[in-house]
């Protein structure tokens, strides 16, 4: 009966829809309630529109309207005058067209920058492929030693014809995707074992250690680690023996970021319900065999969204090693504009690195903002 | 008689006996003792190898270790210090000191800065006004995805990029910004400010004092006191006649150009400005975002509630959700206060003197790598060990008690 009663609603014609008052919907009243719902509330409106106007034609007029995207070449090097006539007027974007190769290769022999710049695809690939749920499996874990070792490959060379190039030749955003990758996949499977230790109840001595490497490093600063590893891990090796410094920057980095995810790692060990350990010991489980097939998988599920958002850290805090003298994305681009013709146009070169920059950082922030929504809908069902 | 017997583990002579350790793998206690010998054993010995190397290193390159160098003059040029400090004539302790403090500086200033801003944009975010929650909103997401070092890079930049004092921009009458930094007026200090100071001390006690017994009235008859008045007579009227009873003496150190540069009044120069507004802008992203969450978790009945009691929406946010929202907000909050403090190492790249800029020069001209390092370390770890442990006082002293 109930059905028929609905097929007859259905059946009947819909009343025609009278039109809603103008001064509830429509474009006035929505300006209405929103923007001009007090006097308080109107006068922030006016402010941050004379405000907005201003700050965003005074930037069309600099980076669009009175800017340069290209200079005459000269007999010695670029003709800069036009540039130089606009500073302060227009933005100079010819430096990044001229600049933007040592930018993002830094010192790299400049006929195999190509292989920079497919390691760079090869990273972004990674992430993608990565980021999708479909590939959490245990092949991801192949295809991540894969796209490892094609990447040293590619930047090392030596083999396969290609001309082997230094690692002190290295510059860019590989080297910043290098330190930020490596740094944490590396300091992944330590942070698990220290939040493991820190954990442990059975295990004092252990325990002690852990929680005093955590604290340790979380309460210094990263450029503390750096200068570290450039001027005091010299002298930790026995004598003749010499690591590169890239290498003692991403010591350091790794060390700083195995801190950090063993307190997020940590977390996610205490979310998880006693009763599955308890479980598991009931079992007749062993405590490796509890632990990496009971207590992780669901622990480290748990904690992904904050792994990501520690990740997006890493990835913008790869920038100090500028500070001890590697050419990461940061540094290249300093030094590009530090070339006589072309000094005076760094704010073109920082407007550029902040794109680059927050196209990644805020693509995996946005993409941990949806996972964590994801999972906690599957969590609440 | 017959209860004490029907549960048989409740009988004494039949509990489980207790066991000796034995020396199988198969008891984990003996397996516990195992397994911290192993681990404990492998990293003394890793840090005995990287001792010993460096011993032989040190040796060999003839660095002496130890503080001695301390009290070595120091041929550190200093920009700008809190104390009297002479190239080449003081101390590198005294060049550490002046660090230290120069951290001090950016980082009290920073916090604060970082918190009005970060609130301010944080309760913005929640605005009913359109505008204005998507302005923040913007603010919010794009500092935060952009490297700290990279803004401070920019603003410094920026700064340098000012014209020179003689085309200096003139804000506010007073307040002069050029590339030798922000000059703003300072209040020359004079004897009878000490009495002032004092009389806003005392005001400051009795306004507490006063708000106290307001609230003991409130619990036992309902009725709340009006306390501003008493504060504004106590804090601003009563130094206010003190002062005018000493004379009213006021001199203003207005800054002004006298050849090619200011003279007068108390500058900021470039670096501390600016590392003190990338920093604060950096960090209120934060802090905003930590705002925002706290509030969010208030549930909405406590605003309606509120409402329902006749309580106007400023008075529901201070009295009802404000509270509530800080036992989320601290927490997180002490380890944004940590992260300005860390960041503000990141002074060494502009030029800023700080504890990390000094120290480092100290161990690039000294050589003594390991000490200088040490200090770095034992200064930043003091003071997260030390806000750690205020805030968590704090946190105790607002957490809900719960009966």
């Amino acid at each position: 009966m109930a059905e028929a009663n609905i097929a007859a609603a259905g059946a009947a014609p819909l009343p025609a829809r009278e039109r809603p008052p103008a001064n509830i919907v429509g474009p006035v009243a929505w300006a209405r309630t929103n923007l001009f719902s007090t006097w308080w509330s109107t006068a922030i409106t006016l402010v941050l529109l004379y405000l907005i106007l201003r700050a965003g034609w005074g930037f069309i007029s600099w980076g669009l309207i009175h800017a340069v995207w290209t200079v005459p070449q000269g007999a010695n090097g670029p003709d800069t005058s036009s540039c130089r006539a606009a500073i302060g007027i227009g933005a100079c974007w010819a430096a990044i067209g001229e600049k933007y190769r040592f930018m993002l290769f830094g010192f790299y022999p400049f006929s195999q920058q190509w292989r920079p710049a497919i390691v760079v695809l090869l990273f972004v690939g990674l992430f993608l492929i990565s980021a999708n749920r479909r590939f959490w499996r245990k092949e991801l874990a192949l295809i991540w030693i894969v796209t490892m070792i094609v990447i040293g490959v590619l930047m090392w060379g030596g083999i396969l014809g290609l001309p082997h190039v230094a690692q002190d030749q290295w510059g860019g955003l590989p080297i910043t995707l290098i330190l930020a990758t490596f740094g944490l996949a590396l300091a992944f499977p330590l942070s698990v074992f220290v939040a493991l230790g820190r954990r442990s109840t059975k295990l004092p001595a252990v325990k002690m250690l852990c929680v005093a490497y955590v604290e340790l490093i979380r309460g210094v600063p990263l450029i503390s680690l750096l200068f570290m590893a450039s001027v005091m891990f010299p002298l930790f090796l026995p004598e003749g023996m010499d690591i590169d410094k890239l290498l003692r920057a991403q010591v350091a980095i790794i060390l700083f970021a195995g801190a950090y995810l063993a307190e997020v790692v940590r977390a996610g060990l205490q979310a998880l319900p006693k009763g599955q350990g308890e479980a598991a010991d009931a079992l007749g489980l062993s405590y490796w065999k509890k632990t990496f097939l009971i207590i992780l998988p669901q622990a480290l599920r748990l904690v992904i969204p904050p792994l990501v958002n520690t990740f997006i850290g890493f990835f913008k805090d790869t920038s100090l090693v500028l500070i001890i003298g590697i050419f990461d994305l940061l540094k290249s681009g300093i030094t590009a504009i530090a070339d006589p013709n072309w000094q005076g146009f760094g704010n073109e070169m920082y407007v550029t690195l902040a794109i680059i920059y927050f196209v990644f950082c805020f693509a995996m922030s946005k993409y941990s903002r949806g996972l964590e929504r994801e999972l906690d809908r599957a969590r609440r069902r | 008689m017959s209860g004490a017997t029907l549960d048989p583990r409740l009988n004494p002579s039949r509990a489980a006996p207790k066991k000796g350790m034995t020396l199988s793998w198969s008891d984990p206690r003996l397996r516990a003792i195992v397994w911290q010998v192993v681990i404990i054993g492998a990293v003394a010995a890793i840090v005995w190898y990287l001792v010993s190397n460096t011993n032989r290193n040190l040796e060999s390159r003839h660095i002496a270790t130890g503080f001695g160098f301390l009290f070595q003059s120091a041929s550190i040029p200093i920009g700008e210090s809190l104390l009297d400090y002479t190239p080449s004539v003081s101390t590198y302790g005294r060049a550490l000191v002046i660090g230290l403090l120069n951290t001090l500086k950016v980082a009290v200033v920073g916090v604060v800065l970082a918190t009005i801003l970060g609130t301010v944009v944080g309760i913005g975010r929640l605005s009913p006004n359109w505008l204005l929650s998507r302005v923040t909103a913007v603010y919010v997401e794009t500092l935060r995805d952009i490297p700290v070092l990279l803004q401070l890079i920019f603003w410094y930049g920026l700064m340098q990029a000012l014209p020179g004092p003689r085309q200096a921009l003139n804000p506010v009458p007073g307040v002069f910004l050029s590339n030798r930094g922000l000059k703003v007026p300072m209040l020359t200090w004079q004897p009878g400010y000490w009495w002032v100071l004092l009389a806003f001390v005392v005001g400051l006690v009795g306004t507490l004092a006063y708000r106290r017994s307001a609230r003991r009235k409130q619990e036992e008859t309902g009725q709340r006191p009006r306390v501003w008045p008493a504060a504004v007579l106590l804090l601003i009227a009563f130094p206010g006649i003190v002062w005018a009873a000493l004379g009213a003496r006021l001199a203003v150190d207005v800054p002004a150009l006298r050849g090619f540069n200011f003279q007068g009044g108390v500058t900021m120069t470039p670096e501390y400005t600016a590392l003190l507004v990338g920093l604060v802008a950096y960090t209120a992203t934060y802090i905003a975002e930590i705002v925002r969450s706290g509030i969010l978790a208030v549930p909405q009945g406590q605003w309606e509630a509120g409402g329902a009691l006749g309580l106007h929406r400023g008075k529901v946010m201070s009295q009802i959700i404000l509270p509530q929202a800080l036992r989320v907000i601290v927490p997180p909050m002490t380890s944004q206060y940590l992260n300005l403090i860390k960041n503000s190492s990141l002074a060494v790249a502009i030029g800023y003197q700080d504890i990390v800029s000094i120290a480092n020069t100290t161990l690039n001209q000294t050589g003594q790598a390991i000490e200088g390092i040490f200090i770095i370390m034992l200064v930043y770890l003091t003071f997260s060990l030390s806000i750690s442990l205020f805030m968590n006082w704090y946190n105790a002293h607002i957490a809900l008690v719960e009966r």
